[in-house]
C-alpha cells in the first residue's frame, strides 16, 4: 500500500490550540479532521506537510446540530453518519438525508466531516452543493478572532477556500425560513463513486404560496456554483408548477460548464444538471406540500 | 456414476441410510481460520531480518532511458541495496521469458514500454523508508512517441515498441487463423441473411482483493531460495525460476499461502517476484515486495482488449449457417499471455458457440502497444471471454434483424443432444451437452414470457426496460499434453494420496486454490471414492516441497483436471485395499464387493472389513496376501483425454432511468450445468462470483488510457468493482449432464459466469434501448455511455 | 512517537513515526495480520476495523490518531472461546471464498447488528457498500449477516441455510425434461 511521506504529528484537544498551533507553524501544517480526503492524497504523494495537527478531540467542541429559531448551526466537526442521522436535521432540510445517503460510503462517512468536506473544496464534492443551496454561511476562527463568510466566499475556487493558514472552519451556519423545503439528487456510475452530476434544490414559498426564492447547487459541473442566481430569478413570484422546473433545468444546463472526463462527456452531464434539477426542485416542492416524489 | 440429489441440498456425507458420502453441501474446511482473521496470506509473513523492496516504475508510456542515478537513494540511512536495469544487465538478469515466448524487461534497460513498467527497485529496513528512497532515484527519459490505438500500431509511421528484439520492424505478434475461409465465404455468399457488427472487448483487470507479491528467503548456505508468492501456478513458476535464474530446480521452493483472489492475475511472473528474489540473493535477507493498488491496475495482466468485427449468415427462418469474425489483439508492450503454446489466441476458437453451424472461421492479429502486458486472465477460460461475448452479441444482432425472439432462435440452432460428441467447424470437441432443458430452465425461472408482456406494457408508458439472453458453451480443463503445455510443460496433474494406520488420509494436490475451497471439495472428492470421512481428509496444497508437480489453477481447471487425478488416485488406493481386504477376509478379491467404507463378502452382510481397519492392516503386523506391499498410498499424473464443456443459460433483467440513463440490473437468472456437481454450495457461490464480474464489465469496469499512454484507472476510484449495491440477489438454477469421459462427470464451474453474463447484461440493455434504434452498444455501459447511445450515436470506448 | 491504544481489551504502548498508518500498526506492530489492506484510496474495505465503537478504514487512520481510543480487530470478535454469530453466519452461508475481504465484512456486520438487529437485505447491502468481494458476488454475504441476525435473536428456524441453486424438478411451472445423463 502507499504510505505518507514522513510528517510530524500534532495533536490539538481544543480550538484555540489548533489556532495558536497554526499561527506558530504557517503553511507548513495542515489540519486533518476525518482525512478520508487529505490521507489518501498524502499516501499518494499529491499532497506534503511538515506537521499535521488532528483535530479529530475537536469533536465535543464542533460536533454539534443546534436547530434555533431561524438557524440551524452545525459543527465543522460533525460527522457524515451524524448529518444522516439527525432526524431534526432532516426536517428541517431533507436535502441532508438525501445527500448524506450517497456520499461516499457508511464506513467513510463514520469519519468524514462536514468542516472537512468543505475545506477541500472538491469541485465534486456533495456536501458543498448542499450548504449552497441552503444558503449556508461558514463561521471561521483566527488569531484574530471569528469571521463571517458566506459559501460564494468560502469557496474560492477548486481545493481553495477562504480559511487562511492560521484559521480554522468552525462552525456552519443554515438560514431556516418558512414554508420551505429541499431536495438531493446525484448521479453516480457506482455506490461510493463521485459524483457524475448533483443537484441540490431549495424551494421557499410565500404566504400565498408563491414561490418566495429558490436556490439550486450542482455539484461536479465545473467550479462550484453560487447558487445560480438565474433560477431564483426565474421562479420568484410564481405559483410551483412542472414548466418552472423545465425552465430552471434549462437555466442550470446554460449555466454550469462541465468538462469530458471518465465520469461522462460534457454534454451529457450538462443534460444531467437539467434533469437533476427538475427532479429536485420538484420534490422540493412536493416536499413543502407533506408528499414524496 | 455419480448421483446428483434432486433438490441439490443434500448435505455432505450423511445421506438416506447414514452411510457415508462425499459428494453434497459440506461447510468449507478452510473458513474457521478465515473468519478468525487466521488466513495466511503473503502479505503476513514476517521473518526475522526481513528487508522490504519497492519498485520505481517509469511515468511514460514509451521513453528512452538516458541516465538513472541512485547515489541519493544509496544514501539513505534505512536503505541496503538499489538495483536498476543495469545491474542486473550485467548478471544477465535484465530480460525474463513470459509465458508465451516472449521476453519482458525485468527492470528496463534501453526503454521503458509502458507507463508503469519497472525501471529500478529498493530494498530497505521497512516499507516506508522502501517507499521513500524511490523519491531519491533520478531518471532522466528520452520521450518517445506513444502507440495506444491497436488499430494503428501497425501502420508504417508507427514508432517501433520492440526493438529490443533482432530484426523487428514493426509492432506485429502473430496472425492467427482458425476454421475454413473459403467455405465460409461460400456459406456467406449464398446466405439469405447477413449481419455484422463491430464489437469491443474492453481492456479490463481481475483486480482480487489481494495484489500481487512475494518473500523471497536465500540461504547462501545450504544455496536454497524459499519464495512464498502469490501464484496460482506454484510449481510451474519454480520450473521457471530454475531456468531464469540459473538455480537449481530441487533448491528452490516455492509456496503459495492463502491467496486473496486470482482470477487469472496470478498466473504469469511479474518483474517484482524476481526482483524479490535478487534482491534476497544480494543482502542475504528475507526480501518481501507487496505491491500496491496502483502497480497492480497499471503493470499486471490485464484481460481481453479485443477488437472485433463479427459476422453471421443466416436462413431467413432464422437457420444460423456461419460465423466469420476478424480479430484485432492487442497484447501490450510484451507478450505475456498466459496460454498453451499452441494456442496463441487461447481458446478464441470456440467462438462457434453453442450452435451448429455449417461453416466458420476466424482471423486475428495481435499487435504491440505501450500498455501493460498480459491478456489471459480475469476468469476468461483462455480468451471464451471475448469468443462469447462475441457470439452471443452477434447472434441477437440476427435476432434483431430477423425480428425473432432471442430464445428462440438460440433454440432453433442449439447442437442437439445426440450429436455429442460435437465436432466444431473449427475443430473442438464438444464432449457432452444438452442444451434445450438448460435454456427452458432458464426461461421458466425468470418467467421469461410474462417479463415479455410488462416490458410491452411498460414501453407503452415510456419506461426503458430490457430483457437480455445468453447461452454459452466454455472448454475448461486444459488440457490433454498431446496438444497443450506452457513452456514445454505438458498441463497434466500430479497427486499423492496416503491413508495412514488409523484411516485418516492426507492428499496432496498440484493445483492451489485463490478461494475456490480446494480443501474442501478435493477431501469431498477422495471421501466419495474411498469412504474416509471427508473430516479426516487433509488436503496438502500449495507447496513444491510438499506436492506432486502439475500447472496450477486458473482455466476453470483444478476439478476437471486435478478433480480427476483425485479420483483416481482414490480407486488406485481402494483397488490396493480390495486386495488387502480380501486376505483380511479369506476370501477372493472377485468375491468382495465395495459399499463406501468398506469390502463386504458377496451373500455374507456380516463379513465385511472397513477402510480403516484395511488402513490399520496394511501398515500393521500381521501378513498381506502376496505381493502386496505395505502402506496405503497412490500417486498419479492425469493427463486429460479431453478439456471439459460445461454450459449454461443466462437471463438478465434491466432497468434504465430515461432522465440520467443508468442502469439497474433488476434481476439475473443463470442456468449452469457444470456436470457432477460436488460440492453445491461452492458451485453456487463460484457462480455468484462470475456474475458479478459480469455486471463489472458490462456496466462499469474498464482500464482506459490517454493518447499518451497514461493509464487512467490505476485506483479502485477510477477502477470501478460492482458493490453490493449493484447486483441483484441472483437466481440460479442447474442441470446436469456430465461429461462422459472425466471419472467423475465434472466439467468446471469457475469462470462459467465470469464468461457468460456479460452478453446477458449487454443484450438486455440493447434490448431495452431497441426503441431507440440501437443494435449494439460497447461496454462499459455507464449512464453517459447509455445516454449517448439513446441519443442514436453509440460510442466505441476506445 | 509514542502511542498508546487498547486493542481487543488490551492496552498496548509502541514507538511509532507519526505517519504510520492503522492498518500498518495493527499488522506490522502487533502480528494482529487479520486486518487486511487491498487500496491505497480508500475504496475497498478490506482493512475495517472499530474505533471506538464504530467501523473505520484503517487504512485511512493514523496509528497516532487512535492514540486514546479503543480499537476493535477480527481477532477480538471470538469471546471466550465463542465465535461471534457473525463469525458462524459467514461458514453456514458461505460468506467467503478467498477470505480476504471476511475480516473487514464482519466487522462492518457486526457493527450493524449492533445497531439493528434485524436489518432488511436492501439495509445490509448498503452497510456493506464500502467493501468489496471480488469472490462471493454479496448474495452469501446478506444471507450469512441474516443468519447470524436471527440466530441471535432466536428466530433462526432451519438447522442449516441451504444454497438456492434450483434443479429442473424444482422449477416453478410445468416440469421439464431432465437434462440427459443427469441421475435424480
Amino acid at each position: 500500500m502507499q504510505v505518507p511521506a514522513p510528517f510530524e504529528y500534532q495533536r490539538v484537544g481544543t480550538v484555540d490550540e489548533a489556532v495558536t498551533l497554526l499561527d506558530r507553524l504557517g503553511d507548513t501544517a495542515r489540519l486533518v479532521a476525518g482525512g478520508h480526503s487529505l490521507i489518501p492524497m498524502m499516501k499518494l504523494r499529491l499532497a506534503n506537510f511538515e506537521y499535521l495537527i488532528d483535530i479529530n478531540e475537536l469533536h465535543d467542541e464542533l460536533g454539534h446540530i443546534r436547530v434555533e429559531p431561524g438557524l440551524i448551526r452545525i459543527g465543522a466537526m460533525t460527522r457524515h453518519r451524524e448529518l444522516l442521522e439527525s432526524d431534526e436535521l432532516a426536517a428541517a432540510f431533507p436535502i441532508f438525508r438525501d445527500a448524506e445517503r450517497v456520499i461516499a460510503d457508511p464506513v467513510v462517512r463514520n469519519r468524514g466531516t462536514l468542516g472537512g468536506s468543505l475545506c477541500q473544496a472538491d469541485p465534486s464534492e456533495d456536501l458543498s452543493a448542499v450548504c449552497t443551496t441552503l444558503d449556508a454561511s461558514c463561521v471561521i476562527r483566527g488569531t484574530d478572532g471569528e469571521r463571517v463568510v458566506s459559501m460564494e466566499d468560502f469557496h474560492q475556487g477548486p481545493y481553495e477556500t477562504a480559511v487562511g493558514d492560521a484559521e480554522i472552519l468552525t462552525e456552519v451556519r443554515f438560514p431556516v425560513r418558512p414554508r420551505g423545503s429541499s431536495a438531493y439528487e446525484k448521479v453516480e456510475r457506482r455506490a461510493g463513486d463521485w459524483a457524475v452530476v448533483s443537484a441540490g434544490a431549495a424551494l421557499w414559498l410565500d404566504e400565498s404560496g408563491l414561490i418566495a426564492n429558490a436556490r439550486v447547487g450542482l455539484a461536479a459541473v465545473g467550479p462550484n456554483t453560487a447558487g445560480i442566481p438565474g433560477i431564483a430569478d426565474a421562479l420568484r413570484g410564481q405559483p410551483p408548477a412542472e414548466e418552472l422546473w423545465a425552465r430552471a433545468g434549462d437555466i442550470a444546463a446554460e449555466s454550469c460548464s462541465p468538462a469530458t472526463d471518465r465520469r461522462g462527456s460534457a454534454e451529457y452531464k450538462r443534460h444531467l444538471a437539467r434533469e437533476l434539477t427538475m427532479r429536485v426542485l420538484r420534490r422540493a416542492a412536493a416536499r413543502i406540500n407533506g408528499q414524496e416524489v | 456414476m455419480t448421483t446428483v440429489a434432486a433438490n441439490g441440498h443434500r448435505t455432505a456425507f450423511v445421506d438416506n441410510d447414514g452411510k457415508p458420502n462425499g459428494h453434497g453441501r459440506m461447510l468449507r474446511k478452510e473458513d474457521p481460520r478465515f473468519v478468525r482473521g487466521r488466513g495466511r496470506y503473503v502479505d503476513d509473513l514476517q521473518l526475522p531480518g526481513m528487508l522490504h523492496l519497492a519498485i520505481l516504475r517509469s511515468p511514460l508510456a514509451h521513453a528512452r532511458i538516458l541516465s538513472v542515478d541512485t547515489t541519493l537513494a544509496e544514501a539513505h540511512p534505512k536503505v541496503r541495496l538499489v538495483v536498476t536495469g543495469a545491474m542486473l544487465a550485467e548478471k544477465g538478469l535484465a530480460w525474463m521469458p513470459t509465458l508465451s515466448n516472449d521476453v519482458q524487461a525485468v527492470l528496463a534497460t534501453d526503454k521503458v514500454r509502458f507507463q508503469g513498467q519497472e525501471v529500478a527497485f529498493v530494498v530497505a529496513e521497512d516499507r516506508y523508508a522502501a517507499r521513500d528512497a524511490l523519491e531519491l532515484i533520478d531518471v532522466e527519459y528520452e520521450p518517445l512517441d506513444a502507440v495506444i490505438d491497436v488499430r494503428t500500431a501497425l501502420s508504417p509511421e508507427a514508432p517501433v515498441i520492440r526493438d529490443d528484439l533482432e530484426g523487428k520492424a514493426d509492432n506485429h505478434v502473430f496472425d492467427w487463423e482458425t476454421g475454413d475461409a473459403a467455405a465460409t465465404d461460400e456459406v456467406f455468399r449464398r446466405a439469405d441473411v447477413v449481419v455484422s457488427q463491430d464489437i469491443v472487448y474492453p481492456r479490463v483487470h481481475p483486480a482480487p482483493m489481494e495484489t500481487c507479491g512475494a518473500v523471497a528467503d536465500y540461504d547462501a548456505v545450504d544455496g536454497k531460495l524459499t519464495l512464498w508468492s502469490t501464484t496460482q501456478a506454484p510449481h510451474a513458476h519454480r520450473t521457471l525460476y530454475a531456468i531464469v535464474a540459473g538455480l537449481p530446480e530441487h533448491k528452490i521452493r516455492v509456496v503459495s499461502p492463502d491467496i486473496g483472489g486470482g482470477f487469472g492475475n496470478k498466473v504469469p511472473i511479474y518483474p517484482g517476484y524476481v526482483c524479490a528474489i535478487v534482491g534476497s540473493l544480494l543482502t542475504g535477507k528475507p526480501v518481501k515486495w507487496m505491491e500496491d493498488r496502483a502497480e497492480n491496475l497499471i503493470s499486471t495482466g490485464f484481460a481481453r482488449d479485443y477488437i472485433m468485427r463479427g459476422e453471421i449468415a443466416a436462413t431467413r427462418e432464422g437457420r444460423i449457417l456461419a460465423i466469420r469474425t476478424h480479430v484485432l489483439a492487442d497484447h501490450g508492450a510484451f507478450n505475456g499471455v498466459a496460454a498453451p503454446v499452441k494456442y496463441p489466441a487461447g481458446f478464441f476458437g470456440v467462438f462457434t458457440g453453442s450452435y451448429d453451424l455449417e461453416a466458420a472461421y476466424c482471423k486475428m492479429t495481435a499487435v504491440y502497444t505501450n500498455k501493460a502486458p498480459g491478456g489471459v486472465a480475469y476468469a476468461c477460460s483462455f480468451r471464451i471471454t471475448e469468443a462469447v461475448y462475441l457470439v452471443e452479441r452477434i447472434v441477437d444482432c440476427l435476432a434483431d434483424e430477423l425480428r425473432m425472439d432471442p430464445i428462440e432462435l438460440r433454440m432453433k440452432n442449439f447442437i442437439r443432444p445426440e450429436q455429442f460428441p460435437y465436432r466444431t467447424k473449427t475443430g473442438w470437441v464438444y464432449d457432452s451437452g444438452n442444451y434445450a432443458p438448460t435454456m427452458e430452465l432458464a426461461k421458466q425461472l425468470a418467467g421469461y414470457d410474462e417479463l415479455r408482456a410488462e416490458q410491452a406494457e411498460k414501453r407503452a408508458r415510456g419506461e426503458i426496460m430490457g430483457i437480455g439472453v445468453s447461452f454459452f458453451t466454455e472448454a475448461v480443463g486444459a488440457g490433454p499434453r498431446k496438444d497443450m503445455d506452457i513452456l514445454g510443460l505438458g498441463m497434466a496433474d500430479g497427486c499423492e494420496l496416503r491413508v495412514h494406520p488409523t484411516g485418516k488420509a492426507v492428499v496432496r494436490l498440484s493445483v492451489q486454490s485463490q478461494g475456490q475451497g480446494h480443501e474442501t471439495t478435493f477431501a469431498q472428492i477422495v471421501a466419495e471414492e474411498l469412504g474416509i470421512p471427508p473430516q479426516d481428509i487433509e488436503v496438502v496444497h500449495g507447496d513444491t516441497d510438499q506436492t506432486p508437480f502439475g500447472l496450477g489453477t486458473y482455466g476453470s481447471r483444478s476439478t476437471p483436471v486435478s478433480g480427476a487425478a483425485a479420483a483416481l488416485v482414490a480407486r488406485k488406493v481402494r483397488d490396493k485395499a480390495r486386495l488387502i481386504a480380501s486376505g483380511m477376509l479369506e476370501v477372493s478379491v472377485a468375491d468382495l464387493e465395495w459399499e463406501k467404507g468398506s469390502f463386504t463378502v458377496a451373500g455374507d452382510p456380516n463379513a465385511s472389513v472397513s477402510i480403516q481397519d484395511i488402513a490399520m492392516r496394511a501398515h500393521g503386523a500381521g501378513d498381506l496376501p502376496e505381493g502386496v506391499e505395505g502402506g496405503l498410498e497412490a500417486q498419479i499424473c492425469y493427463n486429460p483425454e479431453n478439456l471439459t464443456y460445461p454450459h449454461g443459460a443466462y437471463i438478465c433483467v434491466v432497468d434504465i432511468d430515461p432522465g440520467t440513463a443508468k442502469v439497474t440490473v433488476r434481476r439475473f437468472v443463470a442456468v449452469d450445468d457444470c456436470g457432477t456437481r460436488i460440492n453445491p454450495m461452492i458451485i453456487e457461490g463460484q457462480v455468484h462470483g462470475g456474475l458479478t464480474d459480469g455486471v463489472g464489465m458490462a456496466l462499469m469496469e474498464m482500464i482506459a488510457f490517454d493518447e499518451d499512454g497514461n493509464c487512467l484507472s490505476g485506483s479502485l476510484m477510477d477502477y470501478l468493482i460492482p458493490t453490493a449495491l449493484e447486483v441483484p440477489d441472483w437466481e440460479t438454477g442447474f442441470t446436469v449432464t456430465p461429461s462422459p469421459h472425466h471419472p467423475i462427470g465434472a466439467k468446471g464451474v469457475g469462470e462459467s459466469a465470469t464468461v457468460g453474463s456479460p452478453p446477458a447484461i449487454v443484450n438486455a440493455v440493447v434490448d431495452a434501448l431497441s426503441p431507440f434504434g440501437i443494435r449494439h452498444a460497447d461496454m462499459p455501459l455507464t449512464p453517459s455511455r447509455v445516454w449517448e447511445a439513446m441519443q442514436g450515436r453509440p460510442l466505441p470506448p476506445i | 512517537m509514542q502511542v498508546t491504544m487498547t486493542v481487543n481489551g488490551e492496552e498496548v504502548t509502541r514507538e511509532i513515526e507519526g505517519r504510520l498508518l492503522l492498518v500498518h500498526f495493527l499488522r506490522d506492530h502487533l502480528q494482529l495480520t487479520g486486518t487486511h489492506w487491498g487500496c491505497d484510496t480508500s475504496n475497498c474495505g478490506t482493512c475495517v476495523v472499530w474505533l471506538d465503537g464504530e467501523p473505520v478504514k484503517s487504512c485511512t487512520v493514523l496509528a497516532a490518531m487512535a492514540g486514546g481510543h479503543e480499537v476493535r480487530t477480527v481477532e477480538g470478535l471470538e469471546q471466550h472461546g465463542e465465535l461471534d454469530p457473525i463469525q458462524r453466519g459467514f461458514m453456514e452461508c458461505h460468506g467467503l471464498q478467498c477470505g480476504f475481504c471476511t475480516p473487514g465484512m464482519m466487522m462492518t456486520a457486526r457493527a450493524l447488528l449492533d445497531r439493528n438487529p434485524d436489518p432488511s437485505d436492501e439495509e445490509i447491502r448498503e452497510a456493506i457498500s464500502g467493501q468489496i468481494c471480488r469472490c462471493t458476488g454479496y448474495a452469501t454475504i446478506v444471507r450469512s449477516i441474516r443468519w447470524a441476525a436471527a440466530e441471535q435473536a432466536g428466530t433462526r428456524t432451519t438447522a442449516e441455510e441451504p444454497e438456492r441453486t434450483v434443479a429442473p424438478a424444482d422449477a416453478p411451472g410445468p416440469a421439464v425434461a431432465s437434462a440427459s445423463g443427469s441421475a435424480s
